[in-house]
């Protein structure tokens, strides 16, 4: 089925649109507006939806959705976790954190749990390494980590 | 010297020190109406006499900067503000935007007053989501009173403010990378020139400047230009004002720090950070992001014939203060002034290891000696790392680096190169240790 927003999306488009000076300026806030209506990823129906809003080739869209990390090409599990490990997390026991996740949900990072409730990344650093180690979970950061707050946050996922 | 300053950070402690209400009564938007009142040219003096250095690594002077703008303009100018703050180390904008998010409104009003802009986009890293929440409620809540849109303060100059978000690229926090970005392209760095202030964003003079020097341009129209630099210890390096500092990794309590222009390592890394965890010895640090060269503390400061180093020479370099020509003079770089401290338990060729697996994963690709390079560069070290490295190797370390840095559209390329170069002298006989015993002497670990 070709893809589409409700009609609040599509207000949240128009008022997107109307930031920038050209309507290709928008392709990424509305990639994101539109990866948060697809469960989590940009289909092609995504890419030709937003190119046809935009006035752009579906080339455009496909390589701009190529080129930046966030954007997900398959469908992620209903939610993301991305462990930093950049240098002053891993200075602060970011190995340890990742290992203590892969075990718990019993996958390799870069994986989705059998039951499709949490995809589990890497991240580069994300501007907390005062408060490192540290991982995102959706939209929320969660620092100073331990095993056992690490524990908490997945059982809450993994119940969810 | 360590001086704290809490021109930035005085919200910081306030449960609700990020609205309107808690900012004007610090006194908020009193600088933007004065600014508005001034002339154009009055307002870029008063930042030129701060002496503000680019806070976003580069630490070009923002009042110069803004002259390189044109006078008279057919075309629309913006202001382009840069948040995508993604350089390993550095978490210092990020404050600013959750705990003081009207002072980044504020220097936008002013920003664009200076350079003849009549829209400002704040270009923040889609990761910072509640940076970017507290920032659209901040402009929110100053259009709403007036500040913002066709009147700001009932004066006649249109200013319009926008939060734009990327999607996790480090390569954009490159200022042409973060206007391809805006315009909704692949973040690639473009050749310069034309530089921004001719070409820039949509085809149009633009100004990049990093948050934090955006939003200390409130407190300089406040004060003046003068005072604002005085408080600096470097002004003769022309390095004024304050700044907020950060220091991250083996220290027992890291955080951001505002204090005035002057700080060195050693108040930084003891006195803020509260000393190495386990009051272990310091082996090295890394002084503003990853892309500076690291340091170690028996390196001396070493600048004949300067005057203004007799104070400093034959001491460490962690009794140097932190400004952009001090730490270039002695071979080093100032970046975001947020440091990274490594104890002796840190194992340094795990550390670059770490580090370029980052720059490899964070190319953009475009040019051969980088995209290329820092994948060479990340299997050397891998082998060094597994001990299946020869010494041939360790030294194509120095090689590949030295032929990335300047042949490259971006200074990424260089960004990348600095730690390879830096790590492998300073750390050569570890290095060594790992090619010839597998590294049976080193800690093996990036944990204390
Ligand atoms: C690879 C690379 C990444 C950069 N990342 C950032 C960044 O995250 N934030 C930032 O403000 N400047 C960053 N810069 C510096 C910008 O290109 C630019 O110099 C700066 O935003 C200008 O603002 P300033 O003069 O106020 O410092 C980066 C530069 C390079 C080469
Ligand atoms: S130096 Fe690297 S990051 Fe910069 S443009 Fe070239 S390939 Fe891209
Ligand atoms: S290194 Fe992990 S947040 Fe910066």
């Amino acid at each position: 089925m070709a893809f589409s927003l409700s009609a609040e999306q599509e207000r949240e488009l128009g008022r997107i649109l109307s930031r920038y000076p050209n309507k290709m300026a928008a392709t990424i806030p509305v990639l994101h507006l539109c990866q948060a209506a697809n469960e989590n990823w940009v289909s092609d129906d995504v890419i030709q939806f937003v190119a046809d809003k935009l006035e752009v080739g579906t080339a455009h869209v496909k390589g701009v959705v190529t080129f930046y990390t966030l954007f997900n090409q398959s469908k992620p599990g209903k939610h993301q976790v991305w462990v930093c490990r950049t240098l002053s997390c891993a200075l602060r026991g970011a190995e340890g954190i990742l290992h203590h996740c892969e075990k718990r949900l019993k996958i390799h990072a870069g994986e989705t749990t059998a039951d499709g409730k949490v995809t589990l990344r890497t991240a580069e650093c994300l501007a907390s390494c005062g408060s490192a180690p540290m991982m995102q979970v959706d939209k929320t950061y969660h620092e100073n980590l331990t095993t056992e707050r690490v524990d908490e946050i997945l059982d809450r996922l993994i119940a969810d | 010297m360590l001086q704290k300053t809490t021109f930035l950070s005085h919200s910081y402690a306030k449960p609700d020190g990020h609205t309107l209400a808690a900012y004007e009564s610090a006194g908020g938007y009193k600088n933007a109406r004065k600014a508005l009142g001034m002339s154009r040219d009055a307002v870029v003096d008063e930042v030129k006499k701060a002496k503000i250095r680019g806070r976003g690594g580069a630490g070009f002077d923002c009042g110069t900067k803004w002259t390189f703008m044109p006078k008279e303009s057919k075309k629309p100018c913006y202001l382009v503000v840069n948040a995508d703050e993604g350089e390993p180390g550095t978490f210092k904008d990020r404050t600013i935007m959750e705990r003081n998010p009207h002072s980044v409104v504020e220097g936008c009003i002013i920003g664009c007053f200076g350079i003849g802009a009549h829209a400002a986009y704040i270009y923040v890293r889609d990761e910072l989501h509640l940076s970017k929440e507290r920032l659209w409620a901040a402009i929110e809540e100053a259009r709403a009173k007036g500040y913002l849109g066709q009147k700001p303060f009932g004066l006649d100059y249109p200013v319009e403010v926008y939060v734009q978000t990327g999607a996790g690229a480090y390569i954009c926090g490159e200022e042409t990378a973060l206007l391809n970005s805006l315009e909704g392209r692949r973040g690639e760095p473009r050749y310069k020139p034309p530089f921004p202030a001719q070409v820039g964003a949509f085809g149009c003079p633009t100004t990049v400047n990093n948050l934090e020097t955006i939003a200390i341009v409130p407190t300089v129209i406040g004060m003046g230009g003068e005072a604002f630099c005085k408080l600096s210890t470097l002004a003769e390096f022309n390095d004024g004002g304050s700044r907020l500092f950060g220091v991250s990794g083996h220290v027992k309590t890291p955080g951001v720090f505002e204090c005035s222009v002057g700080l060195t390592l050693r108040e930084l890394i003891y006195d803020l950070g509260g000393g190495i965890l386990g009051d272990k010895r310091l082996l090295a640090v890394i002084p503003g992001g990853s892309s500076c060269p690291v340091m170690l503390p028996e390196e001396l400061v070493n600048v004949p014939g300067d005057p203004r180093f007799e104070p400093y020479n034959g001491k460490s370099v962690l009794d140097l203060p932190l400004g952009v020509e001090t730490f270039r003079s002695v071979g080093g770089m100032l970046g975001t002034c947020c440091a990274i401290v490594l104890s002796e338990d840190a194992d340094p060729v795990l550390a670059l290891h770490n580090l370029m697996r980052f720059y490899r994963h964070e190319s953009c690709g475009q040019c051969t000696p980088c995209r290329e390079g820092c994948g060479w560069i990340e299997r050397i070290l891998d082998k060094i790392v597994e001990g299946r490295a020869t010494l041939d190797e360790l030294d194509q370390l120095h090689r590949i680096a030295s032929d990335i840095t300047g042949n490259t559209i971006c200074a990424f390329g260089d960004g990348a190169a600095q730690p390879v170069l830096s790590f492998v002298k300073k750390f050569r006989k570890q290095f060594e240790d790992y090619v010839l015993t597998g590294g049976k002497s080193q800690t093996k670990k990036l944990v204390a």
